[in-house]
């Protein structure tokens, strides 16, 4: 069993909240580490403070693992702390084609009165879309509204 | 008083604020004026009961008496919660419970940023994670306060109201003591005297935006209110499925024991539910 084997099973493991994501697309997994023969650690750090799918996502890599017949130690850490730049190329993808809007480019605003930034509706690409709320149906997401289509969607926001 | 037990309590102090703040703000969860809103403050909330638990965690560690981040989120009695009275003040209507977020979100944001810097890892990386979530947190407040005020008579009064009467309780964030003194002197923490101008500056720019006011000092700024904790503690505490009062002195232990400490009244085994 090499780190590739154990990084390839871990790409089962999906987001208990968006679960056309995989932990690694999401950026969760920092690291995996080698303790025995059977035994191996992974390091994950959460994407909000007080994400309520980490439990989840912890026992989740642990059924993974031990389907193969190893054990496996969950260590989460918080520092360097989750940003969206590490969504994956392909997580974004997925994302899209789900009808959730990737993080795009906000920018150096500043934290109040700052310009908004252009979020494309992920239906019909439209950039004329409007921020409904910016607490979505997650801690990680926002609420917006196509002004074009009328579609509603979820825009997964940035964190940096 | 060592660094050690100075950090212990500054860790509780800070993690009570956020306990009872989430709580105070999950109170709105069903309830509030529109759907966004709901899920707005529902969401605030878990941020800031995530927050705790990282102090909490943090603080058990520091203790090392082999207590959980739980036993000392919910096994203490309310007297000994540390938070600072703005807190834990009552939700009141939307517009007092935005109030009550705008003048925590300012300073906490000031704060987190300094924590960010200090030379404890731990707490740097607890405040690094938490100030990104913050930031959110005080555009959303800020932003309903410039609409309340800014928006219709009745909306402006009311929310002037409310900056009125919870003004007063900005003056705790700032008070210090010996806990503070011993962990500035490490580079633990920032000097919040520092803040204060910063405060009141971004304070006083949403609110001249908002059209709001704050109200003149009076000297006697906070006064002895120190019973509204307990209103909260009812969510935690078991009550006794006789008479139907929350127990007095529970200390977790109950569950064990299976017995309403409330010998006056009753003294029957409970359930616990
Ligand atoms: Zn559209």
């Amino acid at each position: 069993m090499t780190v590739e084997d154990i990084w390839e099973m871990l790409e089962d493991v999906t987001d208990p909240e968006v679960p056309v994501l995989t932990v690694v697309d999401l950026g969760v997994v920092r690291d995996v580490v080698q303790l025995g023969d059977k035994q191996w650690k992974i390091i994950i750090t959460p994407t909000y403070t007080g994400c309520p799918a980490m439990q989840v996502i912890e026992d989740d890599i642990k059924a993974r693992l031990s389907k193969e017949g190893l054990e496996t130690e969950v260590e989460l850490v918080l520092s360097p702390a989750w940003t969206t730049d590490w969504l994956s190329e392909n997580g974004r993808k997925k994302l899209e084609e789900y009808g959730i809007t990737p993080p795009q480019d906000e920018g150096d605003k500043s934290v109040l009165f700052g310009e908004k930034p252009l979020i494309p509706c992920p239906r019909c690409k439209s950039k004329n879309t409007r921020l409904v709320s910016q607490f979505g149906s997650t801690a990680c997401k926002a609420h917006y509204q196509c002004n074009d289509c009328q579609e509603p969607f979820d825009y997964f926001k940035c964190l940096k | 008083m060592t660094k050690q037990e100075a950090l212990f309590e500054y860790l509780l102090r800070n993690a009570d604020d956020s306990l009872i703040l989430g709580h105070r703000l999950s109170e709105w969860c069903g309830h509030g004026p529109i759907l966004e809103e709901d899920i707005a403050l529902t969401n605030i909330s878990l941020d800031l009961i995530g927050q705790a638990t990282e102090l909490y965690k943090y603080a058990a560690e520091v203790e090392g008496k082999g207590r959980t981040e739980d036993d000392l989120a919910f096994l203490r009695l309310e007297k000994e919660y540390k938070n600072v009275l703005l807190v834990e003040q009552t939700n009141g209507d939307f517009g007092k419970t935005i109030t009550r977020q705008f003048f925590f979100d300012h300073f906490e944001h000031l704060l987190y940023e300094g924590l960010s810097k200090s030379k404890d890892e731990r707490i740097a990386a607890i405040a690094t994670k938490t100030l990104k979530e913050i930031k959110y947190h005080l555009k959303h407040s800020s932003e309903w306060m410039i609409r309340l005020g800014d928006g219709t008579e009745e909306s402006h009064e009311r929310v002037q109201e409310s900056v009125t009467d919870l003004s007063r309780f900005t003056e705790e964030l700032f008070f210090q003591d010996e806990v503070d003194e011993i962990l500035i002197k490490e580079g633990i923490i920032p000097n919040v005297k520092d803040y204060r101008i910063a405060y009141e500056k971004s304070i006083a720019a949403v609110l001249e935006e908002a059209t709001l006011v704050l109200p003149e000092k009076d000297g006697n700024s906070m006064a002895e209110e120190k019973e509204f904790t307990l209103n909260i503690w009812v969510i935690y505490w078991p009550n006794c499925n006789i008479c139907r009062e929350h127990i007095q002195g529970w200390n977790g232990k109950l569950i064990t024991n299976n017995e309403c400490l409330n010998y006056e009244l009753c003294s029957l085994p409970i359930r616990n539910s």
